[in-house]
């Protein structure tokens, strides 16, 4: 089954709209809440009147900042960690009087529907104090008076650094030093599916059924966040309409849960609109990087150093993990003996920076590839001879975090299918000296990922199989599928352990805290690797189980090996019994009956580093400030592929974003209040059908020693090679470089102009 | 305040209804809360994504920025009304064989603007197909199994005419 193109398990729910989202189940009668937001971007609510609002009819409760558990909570999607110093930090409050952000959290109203809540909002009157809003963090990292938390004096969540070897006599001893620095823009997820969830009280538990990428982080911050027993919140989660992170953090649901004990446990529903999906969720940080690095005269880098200054936002959320995930990127992939890293995460008074799609990396790989072009070209050397030159070839590990390794390593193959496919060497030639207004390039950039969080977090996961009367087997898991395909993927593996048809594997889709194993759901690109090592021994478990009471019922003198085969039995290369008929004996023998299943909680001591690459052909209209693609293709090494079809799929959707954040897409903040002034998706440019060019995904399929059926990262890679890749191809199609995304028709208008390639007027001057 | 209501009496998929709904209701909402045709998505409510995609004699609308009342004496489809007792129409059926399908919010909408573009029976270029389609979005997919999906369907059509 493992490599197969099987359709997805849920394929059939899908197009014919039967499968359940979290809005198509809420329960009839079900109050709706709505969010009161603050309309300054930084300082203190006065006071707050909500008596207008409390009469109006229909609207069942009012609360304010003033209602809410006055602790702080944490709201991120890590495992959480016993020890004290590694917790994420805590700096929310379901509600606030502390504005921290345009939009922030200042009071909900309860109402029977939807028009009744939002016109209460409208009565709500609040008086402000206002303070001086900042938006920049590296003006924010000065302080602020106040700073945006109090126990952070100068605005900076955090600062971390790490040194290899001595970068400053490995600049010393360089023949050519090249600083560029790189910024990239606040992104969002736009899922098409808004976050929302709906929850009531059964006894003394509190029920949140939500749009989550993790359920069992969720209840352990509703209870966080209420200061009850974890044990007391029971978090369902159906399919979702997408996360790509955002959903990998607690979002409203402990606003949810509070807002039902208000009204005596009856059902709310909470459902946000595309405005507030954009402004008050999370967005990918925009990051300013600063780049050193020293080469000799062969082009062997000597040293490097990176600074990087993110930009938190007003709330901690993930935080300085992003940043951090950059600098750890830094150090892989390429041979370097003298290495230098920093970097801050800051706090400002705009949208809250959070997960997205490969977690801080496609920020750091667009600073880190671009400068890779810029030190070839400072050189004259070919920007992929460069790279092959000093890309590590074959196993590597990470200096610091040792488990951390490339297991397998493809990326010299990777690069010789996407050179091959966009006539590199031809192109590079052909394209070097054009003239006229239409002009082509081709670009490449590269990446590397890690699978999982081990050893920087925990990586555990629980699986349950049970084998039904007929001889099929349930398959349970707190892993979630989220669009990826992981239930497909899930079943494959199952069966091929177990020798059965997919068919015969019966997964469980919605996960149900109160009955799901642990796990701690969709990000890191883990579920494969992470809960596939937990499925695979749970069905070994099954197996031997199985094998085991297959004995009780075969003749004593049967001493050939058992094993499974298709539904049977066999006794060395004979049927001894079917499955099916061993399944009603365990549940119906009079003698000896006993169902089973197997159960596992599987915690992973190990990572491997997925790679691989994206090429681009560009053709650039410079009066026009355009850019065509002409063709992409991305390359990647992750491993053995489970799903041939699914991976092309996370490819091609990955590569959609990654076009998106090279091109055009930007949360656009106001100046003055840090409001957002696009947050919708008719002025937030994603990628339409239209704008999408037809894409190429390829593979080069090693067989991973570390993965669990040979597999490696998949899920988020695809989204980080595609906007440095279409810059360098720019970058060669026009002498200009770029180093700020996104690659707007204004700013290339202005960089060509400033260039003299076009006039003032839009003249061409050559 | 006695909230005002208006008798809405249309066709959807194939059945007479008649519902008294709220004058500023939209028919997203009367489709989802009232009749409980959760395939019709919301995405965006103002019509731009395309989640909400329905269709109204013969033409895709955004059934988030269309009023309730308006489907009067009108013929409305959903993605419900596609299948017939577990058998698929044949763009539904190529959504699944191409891998055009991921987290499957944006899929109804999808499929109902690709049937209308099918009934319609032209055969178009693919750069044709995007832009008729790009009144969807979707953030899984990078759209290319969708496109592959309808210009199967399409092909399909003009090969049997």
């Amino acid at each position: 089954m493992i490599g197969k193109s099987v359709p997805r398990v849920d394929a059939y729910e899908k197009v014919t709209g039967r499968a359940k989202f979290t809005d198509d189940m809420v329960p009839p009668g079900c109050l709706v809440a709505k969010v009161y937001h603050a309309a300054i971007g930084n300082g203190i609510v006065k006071s707050i009147d909500t008596s207008e609002a409390e009469a109006l009819e229909g609207v069942v409760k009012v609360v304010t900042f003033k209602d809410v558990p006055d602790h702080c909570y944490p709201t991120p999607g890590h495992p959480w960690s016993v020890e004290p110093a590694h917790q994420d930090v805590a700096d929310r409050n379901i509600l606030t009087g502390r504005i921290r952000y345009y939009g922030d959290d200042i009071a909900a109203v309860v109402a029977e529907d939807e028009r009744t809540a939002v016109r209460a909002l409208k009565l709500i009157k609040v008086e402000y104090e206002e303070y001086p809003v900042e938006i920049h963090p590296r003006k924010s990292m000065y302080g602020s008076h106040p700073p945006i938390h109090f126990d952070k004096k100068d605005n900076v969540l955090n600062r971390t650094n790490f040194f290899i070897g001595n970068v400053d006599e490995g600049l010393e001893q360089s023949d050519t030093v090249v600083k560029r620095s790189y910024k990239t823009s606040m992104v969002q997820h736009c899922h098409l599916e808004n976050p929302v969830s709906f929850a009531y009280m059964e006894k003394d538990r509190i029920v949140v059924v939500t749009s989550t990428q993790i359920p069992h982080i969720v209840r352990r911050v509703i209870g966080q966040a209420l200061g009850i027993p974890w044990g007391r919140v029971r978090v369902i989660k159906p399919y979702i309409g997408g996360g790509f992170g955002n959903k990998q953090d607690v979002l409203y649901e402990p606003l949810n849960a509070f807002l039902t004990m208000q009204v005596g446990g009856r059902p709310v529903k909470l459902e946000l609109t595309r405005e507030e999906t954009f402004c008050n969720t999370r967005t990918r940080h925009a990051i300013e990087y600063d780049l050193t690095a020293g080469v000799d005269k062969e082009g062997r880098l000597l040293a490097k150093d990176m600074e990087a200054y993110s930009n938190q936002g007003a709330y901690a959320s993930h935080g300085h993990a992003i940043a951090a995930n950059g600098l750890t990127a830094w150090r892989l992939q390429y041979a370097c003996p003298n290495i230098r890293g920093e970097a801050y995460t800051i706090y400002t008074n705009t949208p809250v920076g959070g997960a997205m799609r490969a977690y801080g990396i496609p920020e750091a790989a667009f600073a880190i590839e671009c400068f890779m072009d810029d030190i070839a070209a400072e050189i004259h050397m070919d920007p992929l001879e460069f790279r092959r030159k000093n890309l590590i070839r074959g196993y590597y590990e990470d200096a610091y975090l040792k488990p951390i390794a490339a297991n397998s390593n493809g990326i010299f193959q990777c690069l010789e299918k996407g050179a091959e496919y966009i006539r590199w060497e031809e192109k590079r030639k052909e394209y070097a000296a054009q003239t006229g207004n239409i002009r082509r390039g081709v670009g490449v950039a590269l990446f590397c990922y890690k699978t999982g969080v081990w050893p920087i977090s925990l990586e555990i996961a629980g699986a349950r199989m049970s084998l039904n009367q007929d001889g099929s087997v349930q398959l349970q898991l707190g892993a979630t599928e989220i669009g990826q395909g992981a239930d497909t993927v899930f079943t494959q593996m199952a069966a091929e352990t177990l020798h059965l048809e997919m068919k015969d594997i019966h997964i469980v889709t919605v996960q149900d805290t109160d009955v799901t194993p642990f796990d701690t759901g969709a990000y890191a690109s883990r579920q494969s690797f992470i809960t596939g090592t937990a499925v695979k021994q749970c069905a070994e478990q099954l197996r031997d189980k199985i094998l085991a009471y297959a004995k009780t019922l075969l003749p004593k003198e049967e001493t050939r090996e058992l094993s499974l085969d298709h539904g049977w039995i066999l006794a060395g290369d004979e049927e001894a019994i079917s499955l099916g008929a061993l399944a009603q004996e365990c549940y119906y023998s009079l003698t000896n009956s006993s169902v089973i299943t197997a159960e596992v909680s599987t915690q992973v001591k190990k990572n491997t580093i997925a790679t691989g690459c994206c090429f681009a052909e560009v053709e650039v209209d410079l009066k026009l400030g355009q850019i065509k693609i002409l063709h992409i293709i991305n390359v990647h090494d992750s491993g053995r592929l489970l799903n041939p079809q699914l991976a092309e799929m996370q490819v091609h959707g990955g590569m959609s974003m990654g076009m998106g954040y090279g091109l055009s897409e930007q949360l656009i903040l106001d100046e003055k209040t840090g409001r957002p002034l696009n947050g919708n998706l008719l002025d937030y440019k994603l990628m339409t059908a239209l704008d999408t060019p037809d894409m190429e995904a390829e593979f080069v399929e090693l067989n991973d020693p570390v993965g669990p059926y040979g597999n490696k990262a998949l899920g988020e890679p695809p989204a980080i090679p595609g906007a440095p890749a279409i810059r360098n191809a720019v970058l060669h199609a026009t002498g200009v470089a770029f180093n700020e995304i996104p690659l707007t028709p204004q700013r290339l208008i202005k960089a060509f102009t400033e260039a003299g390639l076009i006039g003032k007027e839009g003249e061409q001057h050559v | 305040m006695k909230k005002e209501r208006v008798l809405v009496q249309c066709t959807v998929n194939g059945k007479e209804v008649a519902e008294y709904v709220d004058p500023g209701e939209s028919l997203l909402e009367m489709l989802r809360n009232r009749l409980g045709l959760t395939s019709v998505k919301k995405g965006c409510e103002v019509g731009e994504c395309g989640a909400c995609t329905v269709i109204v004699d013969g033409e895709t609308i955004d059934s988030c920025i269309y009023l309730a009342v308006w489907a009067e004496g009108r013929n409305i489809r959903t993605l419900e009304g596609l299948e017939k007792n577990g058998e698929l129409t044949r763009i539904q059926e190529a959504f699944i064989e191409e891998g055009a399908v991921q987290c499957g919010f944006c899929t109804p909408g999808f499929i109902m603007s690709a049937t209308v573009l099918l009934e319609k029976g032209e055969v178009l270029t693919r750069e044709a197909i995007k832009k008729q389609m790009s009144g969807n979005l979707c953030r899984c997919t990078g759209y290319q199994n969708i496109v592959n999906a309808v210009e199967k369907v399409m092909k399909e059509n003009a090969d049997q005419k």
